[in-house]
Formats: structure tokens, sequence, C-alpha cells
């Protein structure tokens, strides 16, 4: 309420030194000279917002990474420097090791799985089916649930003495086996079901949009053609959607780093720590261990391992085009 | 006008009252049947000094309720008083000031001379200063047969861990889950832990976890123990719970001959109105090494500015300790009392049996006063690796269990 009478005069004086550039200077001539000074009113509304991204993210990440090569316990403590232990004893452990190779295995089967499911979804619910409404709000359904009724959900359905392997063994398969949950080798698959199941409606959607923004022109072209439907989808229509998959890639990569409350909910980690990953790891060292240089380490490395992935993409994305 | 005043004198009765009567909120992590039951005892004995218990109860064992309560601390929100184990769990959080200083209550009370063992009140010491009030003692050294269990099998109830293995394939035969083991880490740790004492002795369990010796560690004592730990590994195989309080109840329900934990699980028992001797049975150390480790749980107490608060909190900790809530207490939840003069004779078979023990000073200091949370969790790690999965040798945990011994601090 309060930011009402104070933002207008910002607002009119933004409006002023603006067209007093525009009628002083004209357009041709405001171009070059001061770049920075344009749209002050968009510049000096995004302060706020660039000073909190400043300082929660690049200082508080400086922070932990600082404190992630000190031996601080249950508080920070900055003076107790160790250099490289903690990444010593972290890259010894085999908690940390398993964490990893699942963060791995959930990773690329999901991203791959979400997006082929997610634009199959997509484009069957293109081809102007009936009742496409209804279809599009059961598949993105679940997408509305979070992580923990999905893990308990599944917990449920995976579970040998309740869920599926009980239904279709009464159905009269009795030796079927279906127990992911307890099973040691393959735990780490019964919560990716329960990811896609939760996450691939989301990007069909995303994927919809995208085809909907596709030119009726394009398929009356290829249609012309004669060049097969299929044809058309791989050749033609997905490298015209390459932003709406940058974007679809973005939101399931963000969900897999941070995939925790999914494993709590359905294993807990369990058999053992069969089904770990790096997100649990940093929480359970910092808080139930009192350890929070080692936390601070894994965090760290979670964060190395982003950048690994992310600093070559950007390069590519952005660094390619500004030569063009 | 007469009317205005009476109001206002009403009004000025009621604030006064209020006034006096703090609310306090207390948290805990006694969630069982057994636990709640404890609890309760000490919040109708703190409602009737005129005050009230705001009860906050955290689900899901220690281990998901610690984190909460020391957040709750250092974030600025500090509730009136916390359960936690004494040991090393607060050290740093009174190393930073964040917890009442309550040794003038306890000079009050006199705790130096009435607190058994003297252990306990150590470990809620630093640098001369009390900072918690035990409260009860906990041991883990405890495994629990279900006599029904055995019957079913033919075979004798075992009276030590020996026998015990020896039954099993009995047991397998009647189709009963020879031990029963939850999955989450601290149960796994534990029952290892108990197997040490039991197996490995008095002296190389303290030369480990006191000295922190890795040769030991490493050494043939130790191994005897990984062994029969591997043995423990293949009779738990089936038991898949997770919680500990559902393992019990495999024992209760005679699904399961035994299983090693700590003697909160006699609530359990009690709760489903079985008798000691009768329907199930306790053997402390396994019954081959008859020592009991003295865990327990002790209430902090974070530190307010309100003077109010303060005086409160430090009249709930002589409360805590003192005769009439010890007995209600700790016969509701199956523990021992931190005081040696208190009259149990209502107490059954197996408390009877851990009051000659602790009268008789075989004590041991727990884990959590002698290992830090780190150490613990490493260990735990371990451990909840080596239960689960038949393809780590003992030869490979002992290993491992040894560098983690000698990184200790």
């Amino acid at each position: 309420m309060n930011a009402g009478p104070h933002r207008s005069p910002i607002t009119r004086k933004g409006g002023e030194a603006m067209s007093a550039i525009d009628a002083g200077q004209g357009r041709t001539r405001a171009k070059r000279p001061n770049r920075l000074f344009r749209n002050k009113t968009a510049k000096i509304a995004a302060i706020p917002m660039v000073a909190t991204a400043l300082v929660i993210f690049i200082g508080c990440t400086l922070w932990t990474v600082y404190h992630s090569f000190t031996g601080s316990r249950l508080l920070p403590a900055p003076h107790k420097w160790v250099g490289l232990d903690q990444y010593e004893r972290l890259w010894s452990t085999n908690r940390w090791i398993t964490s990893i190779e699942n963060l791995a295995i959930y990773g690329a089967c999901s991203m791959i799985l979400s997006l082929v499911i997610g634009f199959t979804l997509a484009a069957l619910l293109d081809r102007k089916i009936r009742f496409e409404n209804t279809i599009r709000t059961i598949i993105l359904y679940p997408f509305a649930l979070s992580f923990i009724v999905t893990g308990l959900v599944w917990q449920w359905i995976l579970n040998p003495s309740l869920g599926l392997q009980n239904v279709v063994r009464d159905w009269g398969w009795e030796s079927f086996t279906f127990d992911p949950l307890n099973n040691p080798e393959i735990v780490i698959f019964g919560i990716l079901i329960a990811g896609i199941w939760q996450g691939s409606g989301f990007i069909m959607v995303v994927m919809l949009a995208g085809l909907r923004g596709i030119d009726e022109d394009i398929w009356k072209a290829s249609r012309v053609e004669g060049i097969p439907t299929w044809k058309t989808y791989i050749f033609i229509i997905i490298p015209m959607m390459r932003p709406v998959f940058v974007t679809a890639l973005v939101l399931i990569a963000s969900g897999i780093i941070k995939v925790y409350d999914l494993v709590v909910a359905q294993t807990s980690g369990g058999p053992g720590i069969a089904s770990e990953v790096p997100a649990k790891y940093v929480i359970e060292k910092m808080f139930s261990s009192q350890n929070l240089g080692q936390g601070f380490a894994a965090s760290t490395m979670m964060l190395v391992s982003v950048l690994i992935i992310l600093i070559p993409w950007a390069y590519l994305e952005f660094g390619g085009k500004r030569r063009v | 006008m007469k009317l205005t005043t009476k109001l206002l004198a009403a009004t000025a009765m009621i604030s006064a009252t209020a006034a006096s009567a703090v609310e306090l909120e207390v948290t805990h992590w006694w969630t069982s049947g057994g636990e709640a039951a404890a609890v309760s005892k000490f919040a109708e004995a703190w409602n009737a000094t005129g005050n009230t218990w705001v009860d906050g109860a955290i689900a899901g064992s220690g281990g998901t309720a610690r984190p909460i309560i020391i957040s709750r601390i250092l974030g600025g929100d500090p509730m009136g008083a916390t359960q936690l184990n004494h040991g090393r769990q607060a050290e740093e959080l009174i190393e930073a000031g964040m917890l009442l200083d309550l040794t003038d209550v306890a000079a009050a009370e006199g705790w130096k001379d009435i607190v058994n063992p003297p252990t306990l009140l150590d470990a809620c010491t630093l640098d001369g200063r009390i900072y918690c009030a035990p409260v009860n003692i906990h041991s883990w050294q405890w495994m629990w047969l279900s006599h029904q269990a055995f019957e079913d099998a033919g075979v004798d109830v075992p009276s030590n861990w020996d026998e015990f293995v020896a039954a099993a394939p009995a047991l397998e035969a009647a189709g009963k889950v020879p031990l029963a083991m939850g999955q989450q880490p601290w149960q796994s740790s534990g029952a290892f832990g108990v197997m040490t004492i039991a197996i490995a002795g008095t002296e190389a369990w303290l030369q480990v976890n006191r000295d922190k010796d890795a040769d030991v560690a490493a050494g043939p004592e130790y191994t005897k123990v990984f062994e029969a730990a591997v043995t423990a590994r293949e009779m738990a195989a089936d038991s898949n719970v997770q919680d500990w309080n559902l393992a019990t109840n495999l024992v209760i329900t005679g699904q399961a001959g035994g299983q090693i934990m700590g003697d909160w699980a006699q609530g359990e028992f009690q709760v489903a109105e079985q008798v000691a001797g009768e329907d199930y049975t306790c053997l402390p150390g396994l019954g081959v090494n008859e020592i009991l480790d003295t865990a327990g749980d002790a209430f902090y107490f974070p530190k307010q500015d309100d003077p109010e608060i303060e005086a409160a909190q430090k009249e709930m900790a002589a409360m805590l300790l003192s005769p009439d809530v010890q007995v209600a207490f700790n016969l509701a939840k199956g523990s021992l009392p931190i005081r040696g003069d208190v009259d149990l004779s209502a107490a059954n078979d197996c408390m009877k049996k851990g009051l000659e023990i602790l009268a008789g000073g075989n004590v041991l200091p727990s884990g959590d006063i002698l290992l830090s949370p780190d150490t613990q969790g490493q260990v735990e790690d371990l451990m909840v690796e080596f239960w689960n999965d038949p393809s780590i040798t003992a030869a490979d945990a002992q290993a491992r269990y040894a560098a983690i011994i000698a990184d200790a601090d």
C-alpha cells in the first residue's frame, strides 16, 4: 500500500528524463553516447532485484564456497582453515560417490524420457483430437502434487504387498515380481518412475505451447510436398522449436539437481544407501551430523557440476550468436 | 460507574494471574505410544504448577527432530525448553552462549548429590557450568525376545546371544524373522554398538570410542564383532520395516524372534499389555556382558530475553528432577530414573534388572557423550550400508570403520 505514492513520482521523473533525451538529442544521436542511461525507469525498478541477486546468490555462494575450506561444525568457523580436507573426505566417502552415480543415472534417464514423453504426448494432443482439454488436464494433474505426495503415492504403488505386484498376482500371474524399492540394484528407477510421472505432463504443456506456435502454413507446405507426418515433425518442426526445447531442458535440469524430497518420501535413501542423492547428503551433513564444512564442500561440488555443464552451453548459445 | 470499576478490577486480576502463569513451548521427539504416555506425565506436573505446557512434539525420531530444534535455536526462534540427548550434540550451542546456565538451580536442588551415575551430570557440564537437566537413563544394551515366537518354533527362549544364533534356523523354519531390525541408520549403528560391547568387551570398546584407537578397531576383538554382525545381518534379512517401534511390534506379535533395541522398547510392550518374563524376555548386554551405557534424554533451555520466562525455565528444570515426576515419567517410559533415591517398587522385571546393574556400577558412558555427531553420522552411514548390502564383507566394513575412528575427534 505504501508503494503506491512512492512509485508514481519515480515513474514520472523517469518518464520526464526519457522524453528529455528523446526530445533533446533525437533518435539517431541518442543511440551512441549513453546506453547505460537509457530506459532509466526500468533500470531503477530493477535495482532491488539486482541487489538481491548479487547479495543472495553471488554473496551467499561465495560465503559457502569459502566455508567449505574450513572445519566448521555446527556453527560457521571462518578461522579454522583446513584447506582441501573436506573435499578429500568427500570424495573418499562411499555414500557421496553412490549419490553422484544415482544422480547421473536419474539425470540422464529423466532428461531423455521427459523430453521424449513430453514431446510425443504433445504431438499426439496436437492432432486435433476430441476431448483435448480433458486429456490435457488429466496428464498435467500430477504436476499439481508436491514431490512428497508423489513419493508417498508411488511408495504405496510399488509396495510389493499393497501395490502393483499384488494386483497383478491377484489377476493370476502368481510369479510376477516388481519390487524396485527394495532392490538396491534398481531402486533409483523406482524413483525415476515417480519423477517422470510427476514432471512429464508439465513438459508436455510447454511442448504443446511450442507446437501451437508453429505456423499452419508450414504444415500445408509440407503436405503439398508430400512429406510424411513423422518426417515433418523430426526434420522441420523440432528444429523450429529449439527455444522451447531449451526452456524444457533448463526446467528439467533444475528439477534433477535439486531432487531430494522425492527420495526422502519414497525410500529415505534406502535400502542401505542405494538411493542416496547429493542434496540429501548436503542436508544431512549440515544439520544431522552438525558438520557445515562437509555439507558446504558437497554443495560446492554440486555447483561445480552444474557450472561444468552450463558454461560451455552458455558459451555456445550466446557467444556464438554475437559473432554472427 | 460501579460496574466499570468492577470490570476494571476483574481485568486487572485476570491479567495478574496471566502474568504469573507462563506458557513454555517444549519440543521433543517422544511420539510413539509409550513415549507419548510418558511425556504427558511431565505436562500434567507442569500444568499443576499453574503454568502451561505447550507441547511441540516433532515426529520422526531424533535424526529428524534434532536439526529442526537446533535450527530454531540458531534462527532466533527459541522454544521454552527442548529435549536433546545430552552429550556433544549441544556443545557448540553452549559455547555460542545460546543455552541457559542452570548452575544455580543445580546448586539449590543439590543435583550433584542426587544424580546417579554422576557421569550424567558431567555430560551436562561445560567448564564447570551446568546447562541441562537430565531426566532419564536410557541404555542400548538390551535384547527383547518374544516367548510366542520361540514357542511356535519349538525351542526354549535363549538366555544369551549364542543360544539366540543357534535357535535362528528353527525360527526360520517356523516362518519367523529371527531378528527384527528397522532400517533407519541410527538403529543399524546402535545395534552394532550393542554387539560390540557384548562381544569385544568393555575395554576394547572404550579404547575405540573414548581413546579413538584405530588399531584396536582394526584388531582381532573387533573382527569377531564384525563377523557376528554378518550373522545378524543374515538373520535380519527378511525384516522389511523402517521404524523401530514397527520392528518391536514384530516381536510383540510373535512374528519375529527378537530385537536389539534400547530400553525405550519396553514402553511399547507395556502399551501392548505384555508382561515381562511371561510374554517377553529382556537380555541386558545380550546376556553376555551385563553392562549398560548411560545415554539418555536431557532438557536444555534456550536463552530468552524475558526474565519471567527465564524464571519459569528454571522452575521447570527443578520440577523435571523432582522425585514424584521422575517416578511417574520413568515408569511410563520404561527408562531408569536419574536419581537413586526414589522408590521404584512398581517397576517390572526388566527395569529391576536395569536398576540392579546400575546400582552395581556396571555402567559406561554413552556414544553420544564420547563421539561427535559428525563421527556418529559417519558410523551410521557405514552401518546402514553394511546392514543392507550383503556384498560388504566383515573385513571391508572393519577397515572402513577403523578409518573413521582414526579420523575421529
